[in-house]
């Protein structure tokens, strides 16, 4: 077992010594059995005569990320015991194994396709031919929804077991977003074509995965980074994550046919998302974040827009949310309605908002601190309930605080010199060989995870990427059980999950 | 209403933008290129070899709106020969319109003669649409409900989305058109009454973007159907959404 650190220099993959099944299996289960362990990534990486399977657990007391491994040869056809019968965490990694590879794993709680990607060890597993649980009874139906649903969003198929109005049981198949972006990201092999794809894998989250894939060739290339350039990157993250919280609490309204909560978030999500274009020239913040260096560094011109703007935002957000969380038309259909326990959070590998709404204290920014967050502490907000109301409630929170944030990186940035321009990305990166490096961000949903292997001329041999919503959807549905099928849309929404950044 | 949300209505004021065709964007929106016409062609290779989407072609001297990821590396490298506006009108319905010369560095316009002549006699007033995401990225969606927003108010000129496509008289595609959605889309695209209106949204819509060479991507459906709108972007800016929109419709945006 070796130990790692985010955003840190990479190691050799030779230091990574393979571990026996059982003794890795029994390692993994006692690591993950205390609160502030969790699994960050877990994947299958492609040899010769079989697979090696590298496991990344991430410890948030002392900020080491472990990693542990063990092999699967291809022509086992012998069964391997799941973690997931043990720890559900790990329930979609170890179906990503099972997709991709045919990794063949025993007693596995929810074995199931999770992406249908081509080229799968199943060739007649196609999303037409979900394997669907159904449920069979007096007084029991089924609902299918999707993939297309009613307003401008992304695809996927839900299906609700119910009894009446109860739903006893909600599925939802993904995959129809999947775009074979880690495959793609070997065949692009320039950093600037890397970079793009990367602000693409979920567009509304471009800084935070465009962030991830530059700290991870910074660390594969033992690139520095300025401290000016750190705290842009934290502030441009914190303006995502206001935007997108906003955004959020619009579309809460709308659902709850509040308008003016909706019609007022709006407006002030096109104030946050316009400082990001005046900043780069895209609302979305694409082209913002290079490996190396940027394009557009915050002088005080975009400073001061920014800081007038969020502070405005700040105030007018404030208001809105005092109308929202006092009205009890909403709170009657935000309390007590979706929620998720401590402990399911837990058993689920529940990551980001969603976590700390059910009390789990899970922030990168504080536990594995990268960017700007090394230098400035930040103390996360936890919710207890993990009921809509508490999704909703953090995010009200978390905009404040993020603003607060904004507005502090904002001043320090001003007062440094102007002549401390910053260095324009590097696009010459040369990666070390055979060697893995990891890169984890807080994103506004969540835990992004980012990993890289390199072969033996220091070119990317595998990337994986890991959105929130992986670990996050499964909570939902385990959320909506015995709900009421009409409290779906608001649940849905207080989750509000990325399928493209799911099915990638 | 209480004394909060008076003092919430007030702040929220005016929030529309009432000339949708006058509108500026700030100086860094990157919107229609322009080719100088004193470019060497070792600053078209040089574009042409940084080009993440092979949007350039150095030889003839063009850059193919239709599968630029407006990165504007290209303006990088070239010092500006090569130097993107923030004229925001960049929609058409004539794909050859999108191929940027640098002989030419006029507005992009729709070709009158290609438009078919229901569209404004039976659209013209209003329309109605549809919205397929086929691995769109989430950016394009949230740019295509923007545009119906209190800010852009696209609803004002009796254009909105609807949910069913039975109620649809166009469909609006984001994302390159993944493998995994080609039958729903189909399905989708049939369900629709005819006339209708094919509007591709977004460069990975249009071209496949970076996405146009992944093996998860099946583009069969555009062989089958022609589009009558293609709106460059990453994402789609609202403003370039509304406006071709309203050209395609004969309207004019001040109504
Ligand atoms: S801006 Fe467009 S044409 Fe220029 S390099 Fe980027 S993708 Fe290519």
């Amino acid at each position: 077992m070796i130990e790692l650190r985010n955003n840190d220099t990479s190691v050799p993959l030779s230091s990574i010594t393979p571990l026996d099944y059982t003794y890795f299996y029994e390692l993994v289960i006692s690591l993950l059995s205390i609160e502030a362990k969790h699994c960050v990534s877990y994947f299958a990486h492609p040899e010769k005569d079989g697979w090696l399977c590298i496991c990344c657990i991430a410890d948030d007391e002392t900020e080491k990320i472990m990693v542990l491994a063990h092999k699967v040869k291809k022509t086992r056809s012998k069964t391997i015991p799941a973690l997931s019968a043990k720890h559900p965490a790990l329930h979609s990694y170890e179906r990503e194994m099972h997709e991709n590879y045919g990794i063949p794993f025993a007693n596995h709680p929810w074995l199931k396709p999770l992406r249908f990607p081509q080229g799968a060890a199943d060739e007649n597993s196609t999303i037409q031919r979900y394997p669907f649980y159904s449920l069979t009874g007096e007084g029991t139906h089924e609902v299918g929804v999707g993939p297309i649903h009613a307003g401008i969003t992304e695809p996927g198929y839900f299906r609700f077991c119910c009894n009446g109005e109860k739903v006893l049981h909600l599925e939802s198949v993904l995959g129809f977003q999947h775009r074979g972006i880690e495959k793609l990201l070997l065949k692009k092999t320039h950093p600037l074509q890397q970079s793009v794809i990367a602000e693409s894998i979920a567009g509304d989250t471009t800084i935070g995965h465009s962030l991830a894939y530059a700290m991870l060739a910074e660390s594969l290339s033992d690139t520095k980074i300025s401290a000016r350039l750190s705290m842009e990157r934290g502030m441009a993250l914190e303006i995502e994550r206001v935007a997108m919280h906003i955004a959020d609490t619009s579309a809460m309204c709308a659902d709850t046919a509040y308008q003016l909560g909706q019609v007022a978030c709006e407006a002030l999500r096109t104030i946050t998302i316009n400082t990001l274009q005046a900043w780069c020239g895209n609302r979305f913040g694409k082209g913002l974040i290079r490996p190396g260096g940027t394009y557009y560094t915050a002088y005080h011109e975009t400073l001061n827009q920014i800081a007038t703007a969020l502070n405005d935002v700040k105030k007018r957000y404030r208001d809105i949310s005092d109308c929202i969380f006092t009205l009890p038309g909403m709170l009657s259909r935000f309390e007590g309605v979706g929620a998720l326990t401590h402990k399911q959070a837990l058993q689920l590998g529940m990551v980001g908002l969603t976590a700390r709404a059910s009390g789990v204290r899970r922030d990168i920014r504080s536990t594995h601190a990268f960017m700007s967050y090394k230098t400035h502490a930040f103390n996360p907000n936890i919710m207890e309930n993990g009921d809509i109301h508490a999704r909703m409630m953090l995010r009200k929170i978390e905009v404040e605080q993020s603003i607060d944030l904004i507005l502090s990186l904002a001043d320090k940035l001003a007062a440094l010199s102007i002549l401390t321009s910053e260095s324009t990305p590097g696009y010459q990166l040369q990666y070390q060989p055979e060697s893995l490096a990891i890169s984890l961000v807080e994103g506004w949903r969540g835990e992004i995870c980012h990993m890289a292997v390199t072969n033996e001329k220091g070119e990317i041999s595998q990337y994986k990427i890991k959105d929130p919503s992986l670990h996050n959807w499964m909570g939902l549905s385990i959320a909506m059980r015995n709900q009421q099928i009409s409290d779906f849309p608001i649940c849905n929404k207080s989750f509000n999950l990325s399928y493209c950044g799911h099915d990638l | 209403m209480n004394l909060l949300e008076l003092k919430i209505s007030s702040a929220h004021g005016v929030q529309y933008v009432k000339n949708l065709e006058k509108a500026t964007l700030t100086p860094l929106f990157r919107g229609r290129p322009e080719i100088d016409t004193n470019i060497s062609i070792q600053e078209l290779q040089r574009a042409e070899t940084i080009c993440p989407s092979k949007a350039i072609n150095a030889k003839m001297g063009i850059l193919n709106l239709g599968k630029c990821v407006f990165c504007k590396e290209c303006e990088f490298v070239t010092q500006g020969k090569i130097r993107f506006t923030n004229d925001y009108k960049i929609a058409t319905n004539d794909p050859d319109c999108l191929l940027i010369r640098k002989e030419i560095s006029s507005n992009i316009r729709l070709n009158e003669n290609a438009i078919r002549k229901e569209i404004r006699s039976y659209f013209g007033r209003a329309l109605k649409l549809r919205q397929v995401s086929s691995g769109g990225d989430n950016s394009n969606e949230l740019e295509l409900y923007a545009a119906g927003n209190v800010n852009f108010d696209m609803g004002r000129f009796g254009i909105e989305f609807v949910a069913s496509p039975r109620h649809a008289d166009g469909l609006v595609i984001t994302g390159p058109l993944t493998k995994n959605m080609a039958g729903a889309l189909n399905i989708c695209y049939e369900a629709m009454p005819s006339p209708k209106l094919l509007i591709l949204a977004g460069t990975d819509a249009i071209s496949g973007g970076m996405f146009a060479d992944s093996e998860a991507i099946d583009r069969s459906f555009l062989t089958k159907y022609k589009a009558d709108l293609y709106v460059p972007g990453n994402p789609v800016h609202p403003l370039t959404f509304i406006n071709g929109l309203l050209y395609l419709l004969g309207r004019n945006a001040m109504e």
